[in-house]
């Protein structure tokens, strides 16, 4: 009898669907999948070692460069272990801008999740559709930090500048007369904080155009139901968070268990699955969605009856305003020395973690008193969910895979860090 | 009952209609696309681009040589050497470059500086052909602070008292 020996096939580092540098080695059986080996590291830019060789604050812009999707809650993380050791607390204003600011870039994760997973299932218009709203969402990242992804944003202290008060206008042109310019501007008329109510109040209704051409599509449910399905126990021990274990009915998640900055304050849900499976997960994910446009709906409540000052009045760690350093001497020297050696920070240890859009993002700072981390370990929640490919895909077919990789919602820059 | 309703909207793709008819309708509504290269989505007055070296009024230059810029990049893009400057004396650069290839545009530069001199413009649409064209020498930057002076000097003093 003729030796049978199972086929290997290299999925990716240049496949489309593997979303970024993901080289899988799948062993098949037929077209059964016997086991998938998944290799990491080609996307690896050493941001730990890095961020060792950098005073504290010039590592926020590589924090946004992990999870490039969700740039400013990778802040956060790193702002929030600095703050820590620092024992420092920004202002109530800042704290909610973040909370603000990590729900929108929750949306925009999903967004881009839900465009990608859908697409590689095989439907194409929700991947427009989601674009579009990314749009308005990144005209908020850029009207507040200058920058529509690598934000370098918040500051261990509080956030850089406050939200402004006009936003930028579409102008006239051969191709939109008055009328046109004067609907793409109509919610562009007044402040920030107005663009992002008028955004809330339309993005339920988004989302539920995306469920309409998801949730009971039979094409979807066939790629998705019973795909990928973790049982709770499982998904504790692989180390699950986020939507990935809250799809499996844990209903785990930092904002509600470990409440930082204002999330005590604010009034969500957490949406848990029951079944574990990849549809099951986009439920949790839609449903989140819904959730986080509530949260900004608050904060933009809150944000607008409350003006203040958004940055921690310590020219020791937060540099002093402009106007105040270009007139007083110790105000210009404080200015100097934190923008060349930057601010020793007591010596420690602190792990700080956010709930991000993926799962659980930690930080983990020791510092030896220096003005630099003397280690800097990054938790990445992709890092732990990749792990359990092989067994969410053992027994799936080929194209499960792609299912499955689309429902971990991958990102390499963190997974490779 | 329910059963029945369900076989009746399984059997005529009841949901892939509901799609297509949201798409449909989409079809027809008015659009949001923006014909790129003649027009432009709008930028916020914060925009981070290519950077710029900005000259007072009077037409001296900004910049001090301090070189707080080039100790604050994270990413080691900017190199300067200073020297008296010939006619009067006074404290300038000799060399300022800012290696784009290298920068991540975090606009760390522009917070540091005490005079306002380094600033990342408006500017996002540029291109090298050849390996050096990516280098903005002095020169460089001086010229596109000369060209876009105006814009920068407004946002600035916008923003100002966000800063």
């Amino acid at each position: 009898m003729p030796e049978i020996r199972n086929y290997t096939l290299n999925f990716g580092p240049q496949h489309p669907a593997a979303h970024g540098v993901l080289r899988l080695v799948l062993e098949l059986d037929g077209e059964v999948i016997e086991r998938a080996d998944p290799h990491i590291g080609l996307l690896h830019r050493a941001t730990e070692k890095l961020a060792e060789t950098k005073p504290f604050n010039q590592s926020v812009p590589y924090m946004d460069r992990l999870d490039y999707v969700s740039m400013m809650c990778n802040e956060h993380a790193y702002v929030m272990a600095i703050e820590r050791l620092l024992k420092i607390e920004p202002p109530i204003r800042a704290q909610y801008i973040r909370v603000m600011f990590d729900e929108i870039t929750r949306i925009l994760n999903h967004l881009l999740w839900i465009g990608a997973h859908a697409l590689d299932i095989g439907a194409m218009t929700v991947f427009l559709y989601a674009f579009r709203e990314r749009e308005d969402l990144m005209d908020c990242y850029e009207a507040v930090s200058g920058a529509r992804l690598h934000a370098a944003y918040y500051r261990p202290g509080g956030v850089y500048r406050d939200l402004p008060d006009r936003m930028p206008q579409y102008q006239e042109s051969q191709w939109h007369n008055k009328k046109d310019v004067e609907r793409f501007n109509r919610n562009r008329q007044s402040s920030l904080l107005d663009f992002i109510e008028d955004f809330t109040k339309r993005f339920p209704s988004y989302v539920d155009e995306y469920e309409t051409l998801l949730t009971d599509n039979r094409i979807w449910k066939q790629r998705t139901v019973n795909v990928g399905v973790v049982s709770p126990e499982r998904a504790l021990q692989l180390g699950f968070s986020g939507p990935m274990i809250r799809g499996s009915g844990i209903e785990w998640d930092l904002r509600k268990k470990q409440p930082y900055e204002v999330y005590d304050k604010v009034d969500f849900d957490i949406p848990v699955g029951v079944n574990g499976d990849c549809y099951d997960r986009y439920l949790v994910r839609i449903e989140e969605m819904r959730q986080s446009n509530c949260i900004i709906k608050q904060c933009v409540d809150w944000l607008r009856a409350n003006p203040g000052t958004v940055m921690i009045d310590d020219y020791k760690v937060a540099p002093p305003p402009r106007e105040v350093m270009k007139s007083d001497m110790e105000a210009l020297i404080h200015h100097f020395k934190l923008f060349s050696e930057g601010y020793c920070v007591p010596e420690g240890e602190v792990y700080a973690a956010v709930e991000h859009p993926k799962g659980e993002f930690g930080i983990y700072l020791i510092s030896d008193g220096a003005n630099k981390p003397y280690r800097l370990k990054i938790r990445a929640p992709g890092f732990a969910h990749l792990s359990a490919m092989d067994e969410m895909t053992r027994g799936h077919m080929i194209a499960d895979v792609v299912a499955i990789i689309g429902t971990q919602d991958i990102v390499f820059g963190e997974v490779d860090r | 009952m329910n059963a029945i309703t369900n076989y009746i909207k399984s059997l005529f793709l009841w949901e892939l209609m509901k799609g297509l008819s949201l798409t449909g309708r989409y079809l027809f509504k008015s659009k949001i696309t923006v014909q790129y290269p003649e027009e432009k989505t709008p930028l916020s007055n914060r925009f981070r681009g290519l950077h710029a070296l900005r000259r007072y009024p009077n037409g001296e230059e900004r910049c001090i040589a301090c070189k707080l810029c080039e100790a604050v990049c994270p990413a080691l893009a900017i190199t300067i050497e200073s020297a008296p400057r010939e006619n009067d004396g006074t404290r300038r650069t000799s060399r300022y470059e800012i290696d784009l290839l290298k920068c991540i545009f975090c606009g760390f530069c522009e917070e540091s500086c005490p005079v306002d001199s380094i600033v990342e413009s408006r500017t996002f649409e540029y291109h090298g052909e050849q390996r050096g064209d990516l280098l903005m020498t002095k020169e460089k930057l001086l010229a596109q602070g000369d060209k876009v002076e105006q814009e920068l000097a407004a946002d600035r003093a916008y923003d100002a008292r966000y800063r």
